[in-house]
């Protein structure tokens, strides 16, 4: 990406050049677009233009334009993006422009692509498991330990870092037993929330995070943090603590019931 | 052509945003087969753009709080318009909902002895907002998302499969409620991807479409926001009250124009933001209207003592509810003390340290920052109003959320009408969303299984409907008569053809009409009305509509974004009029009706509701004719606000609202 000659220039429009694929799952192409761009745009604003004036059926995923809602993700030259946060001025005016649908997902139609692998992963983690015998309206819970959770709870589902991780990006075989970061990381909140009582239930979520999501996979090259628009640390305060719990599972038994005990301590204050 | 695929449900749930998935939840839970139909990614619904917070009286910030002070606060911010049994259910039933969704996995800020935090919001008396941050809405809408696939794994443990029970047909749009006779038996729908069209044949259908900010051209609202719930009711035969209230929020980004309308949370204020004109000065207490003057700090001084200090002052006038303050700012811009871009500057960082801004508004930080070049922690945001919320929408029983007149339908959320009278507290909508939500639900759910037999979905309707989805690919030709094809036509089912007939006028292009439609709201049905300027906005309503029956599709039917629109117009037009009509008749300025020409809160309308209904529910013909409206407006008189209830109000603050004959019954 070039850096910001377009930002100091004047408050002017422009025209631009974009290529924009187009096609399906039966196959498609880079399409040229020379569109308007007006002061403050974003891409979205822009692949909005081409739709009201030049192709009326380009197929784009969006929502609340806002960053907000994790809709609009696709590959802006090249780099996964939230089309609604990614500014014009971020490029020279005379660069072109190309933008692809998530190279991780089937295509469906457009910059549209088939998003579904994300919600089967979503339903191979077991939710959340109340302590028993604390009433609604009785937990407790200090701030500094919800924060780790409430960190990955910014989450919103772009799938920008589950397109970007390499080990589903271009291997496909691996998604079957691979969660990918963002369910992962949805373990490892699971995980650090002060009153989940997954393990009173004999759930092992740092077991089966290593045994059945595929957590071994990440070798913690920090591409999904990199890409995150949240700003989440998802290698550093997710996926590498979950993967030293898991360790200590596995090697420490010691550890592993220590750190048991303290967490049962916690959950049973809340009637307090 | 194929017949569209049917499948069969207790309860149909259009909608998955908060009210839509509550609802789901509570049907799953009632023994109900339920399906949510949405046109959007599971997840992605517009109450991810909640920011504020929840308002429930759970008192744990400030033990005054209870259910009374929480309903009296909605009914003022209401201006007494509130269906007051909402009201009540809503203040009564808020904290339940909220310490439920705990138990689900959700987490909210903390108060330091670890219960969930609650802060200071416009028109609240007490700081009631359970929050995260400022994006209480993704966490609302991730709870009740998580809580609905953890019911899936529990009927994939019990029945091996995840939908059996519940199942989320995501990015479909629901374009008609089918009926059997009076009652529902079903919705006709498309996958908004394939194009297919599908039935979900059901006796219960829940309406939890959210609102119809689309309509106009400075909205906060996503692009789901056509009012298509309030058009399926409509369309259904169940009529639609209190369309003339239109929620202006205060605060939109006014700059840069891409961003125009996006919101700035109130939280900003709630927290401490000032509002100042370009001389500086905090406008705010030149406008607390007589109502209010009793609850709100008279000078700079008691405002800020205010915050550290509730128990001996009052409230800041930042804090009023937000039609005052969007009709403040309006004014301040119009008298030319704006700001540079015309909208005024709304401060946190002469207020607040950089460090507590950025934890207590991490989002609004973030958007100034991204998308305007602003940092809030530095320098003042310039801020003007932008359309928010709809108080309006399908007219239900307050206890059941079951629309009148059409057995078997439901409304929950922004598309039902009534709970919040004539003007929204910000926060009291996350709460209506959950309240009401699992009410229709429950209620979807017993109404279902009371019967012996389904309705039957009848072959005609689902023909109709079809051949009304796919107008848009056989653009009309000059004459008015429509040129739909024959269901069993090729052409309605392949990819139809690119262009109209050539002796017919060109297709509309349907992003162009939406266009105009949205000017013409913004500019004549908006935040200040006038009796001229609402009858231009018919005329151009029907003239629109009548160009909308030539609005074409280029391309074909799997996701086609032309064509969705093209059907989400019909839509935006039946509630364009029903807001313009209504707003036209109601000749006082109450909450987010504002009339220059009627400036006064009469009395005599507060007991007043206005019903929109079809004018010509069998036929085609008003949708066709310019000249004649779609909507016909009746008045009705709402039931006395009962005395236990008016009991909790001073009666000198009654005599403000309440017309003299209203305290001798």
């Amino acid at each position: 990406m070039s850096t910001s000659t377009g930002a100091a220039a004047s408050a002017t429009s422009y025209e631009a050049r974009f290529r924009v694929w187009r096609g399906d799952a039966d196959g498609g192409g880079l399409h040229d677009f020379r569109v308007e761009v007006n002061d403050g745009e974003v891409v979205l604003d822009i692949i909005h233009r081409i739709q009201a004036t030049q192709a009326p059926d380009l197929a784009v995923r969006w929502n609340c334009k806002a960053g907000k809602c994790g809709s609009c993700s696709a590959e802006v030259n090249g780099r996964p993006r939230l089309m609604c946060m990614t500014r014009m001025t971020d490029f020279a005016r005379d660069e072109t422009l190309t933008v692809t649908p998530l190279r991780a997902f089937p295509v469906l139609r457009d910059l549209v692509t088939d998003v579904s692998f994300n919600y089967e992963k979503a339903r191979e983690v077991p939710g959340f498991v109340p302590p028993p015998g604390v009433a609604a309206g009785e937990y407790r819970m200090d701030q500094v330990d919800v924060d780790r959770s409430q960190e990955f709870r910014k989450c919103i589902e772009c799938y920008l870092c589950q397109n970007t991780c390499h080990v589903v990006r271009d291997h496909e075989e691996n998604k079957t037993a691979f969660a990918g970061p963002r369910f992962l990381m949805r373990v490892a909140e699971l995980d650090m929330h002060p009153l989940d009582a997954a393990a009173q239930a004999g759930l092992d979520r740092r077991r089966t995070a290593q045994e059945e999501h595929g957590l071994g996979y990440c070798n913690i090259t920090k591409c999904c943090t990199d890409v995150c628009p949240e700003g989440i640390k998802i290698t550093d305060n997710a996926l590498i603590p979950l993967k030293e719990r898991a360790a200590d599972r596995k090697y420490d038994p010691l550890v592993w019931l220590g750190s048991k005990i303290r967490r049962r301590g916690a959950a049973s204050g809340p009637g307090a | 052509m194929t017949q569209p695929e049917r499948s069969q449900w207790d309860v149909v749930v259009v909608g998955a945003g908060g009210a839509g998935l509550r609802a789901a939840i509570a049907a799953r839970e009632s023994g109900a087969r339920t399906a949510v139909i949405c046109k959007s990614l599971f997840g992605k619904a517009h109450t991810v753009m909640a920011e504020g917070g929840i308002a429930a009286s759970m008192g744990n910030v400030n033990a005054g709080d209870n259910w009374q002070v929480h309903f009296r606060d909605t009914m003022r911010g209401g201006k007494f318009l509130n269906q007051w049994r909402m009201a009540e259910l809503h203040a009564k039933e808020a904290p339940e909902r909220v310490w439920e969704l705990e138990t689900w996995g959700a987490l909210f800020d903390r108060t330091p002895d670890g219960r969930i935090s609650q802060r200071n919001f416009g028109g609240h008396q007490f700081p009631r907002l359970a929050h995260v941050g400022d994006r209480t809405g993704l966490e609302l809408i991730r709870t009740l998302q998580q809580k609905i696939v953890s019911l899936q794994q529990e009927d994939f443990r019990e029945t091996g499969a995840y939908e059996s029970r519940l199942r989320v047909f995501q990015e479909c749009t629901a374009t008609r409620v089918l009926k059997d006779g009076d009652r529902v038996s079903g919705a006709f729908c498309y996958a908004r991807d394939s194009g297919d069209f599908f039935v979900l044949e059901a006796p219960s259908v829940v309406l939890a479409t959210g609102g119809i900010g689309k309509s106009f051209k400075v909205t906060s609202n996503s692009w789901e926001y056509t009012g298509d719930g309030h058009a399926l009711a409509l369309l259904a035969g169940a009529p639609l009250i209190n369309m003339e209230f239109v929620q202006f929020h205060p605060t939109g980004m006014i700059w840069p124009p891409s961003v125009k309308g996006l919101l700035v949370t109130e939280s900003v204020r709630g927290d401490g933001g000032v509002l100042r004109n370009t001389e500086g000065k905090r406008f705010m207490f030149d406008y607390v209207p007589d109502v209010f003057k009793e609850q709100y700090a008279e000078s700079e001084e008691e405002g800020d003592r205010w915050y550290d200090d509730p128990d001996t002052n009052r409230r800041p006038p930042e804090l009023l509810p937000r039609d005052e303050v969007a009709r403040a700012i309006n004014s301040e811009v119009k008298a030319g003390r704006g700001s540079p871009h015309g909208g005024v500057f709304l401060d946190v960082s002469t207020r607040m340290s950089p460090e507590v801004i950025k934890r207590r508004l991490p989002s609004m930080y973030h958007q100034f920052k991204e998308l305007a070049d602003v940092d809030i922690t530095a320098e003042a945001m310039e801020v003007g109003p932008t359309c928010h919320y709809v108080m309006g929408g399908v007219a239900v029983d307050s206890d059941s959320a079951a629309a009148l007149g059409v057995p078997g339908l439901f409304a929950a959320g922004e598309v039902a009408g009534g709970m919040h009278g004539s003007n929204r507290l910000g926060g009291n909508s996350l709460s209506d969303l959950l309240v009401f939500g699992r009410r229709a639900g429950a209620h979807a759910a017993a109404y279902a299984g009371s019967l012996t037999a389904r309705p039957a979905v009848d072959d005609v309707q689902v023909d109709e409907a079809a051949a009304e989805a796919l107008r848009p690919f056989s653009a009309e030709d000059g004459a008015g008569t429509p040129s739909v094809p024959a269901p069993d036509s090729p052409g309605a089912q392949a990819p139809p053809a690119q262009a109209p007939p050539t002796e017919a006028p060109p297709a509309e292009s349907p992003y162009t009409l939406h266009q105009e439609l949205q000017q013409t709201m913004n500019d004549l049905v908006g935040i200040i009305r006038r009796a001229e300027e609402m009858e231009e906005a018919l005329v151009r309503l029907g003239e629109l509509r009548a160009r909308a029956r030539r609005a074409g599709v280029a391309g074909h039917r799997r996701f086609n974004p032309g064509w969705h629109l093209a059907l989400d117009l019909r839509n935006m037009l039946l509630v364009g009029e029903c807001v313009a009509r209504a707003a036209l008749e109601r000749t006082e300025s109450r909450g987010g009706h504002t009339r220059e020409d009627w400036p006064s809160m009469d009395a005599a309308w507060r007991r007043v509701n206005l019903h929109c209904a079809l004018a010509d529910p069998a036929g085609t013909l008003a949708a066709a004719d310019p000249e004649r409206g779609q909507i016909a407006l009746t008045r009705r008189e709402t039931p006395p606000v009962r005395p236990d209830l008016l009991a909790l109000f001073e009666k000198e603050e009654l005599v403000k609202y309440l017309a003299e004959e209203e305290f001798h019954e």
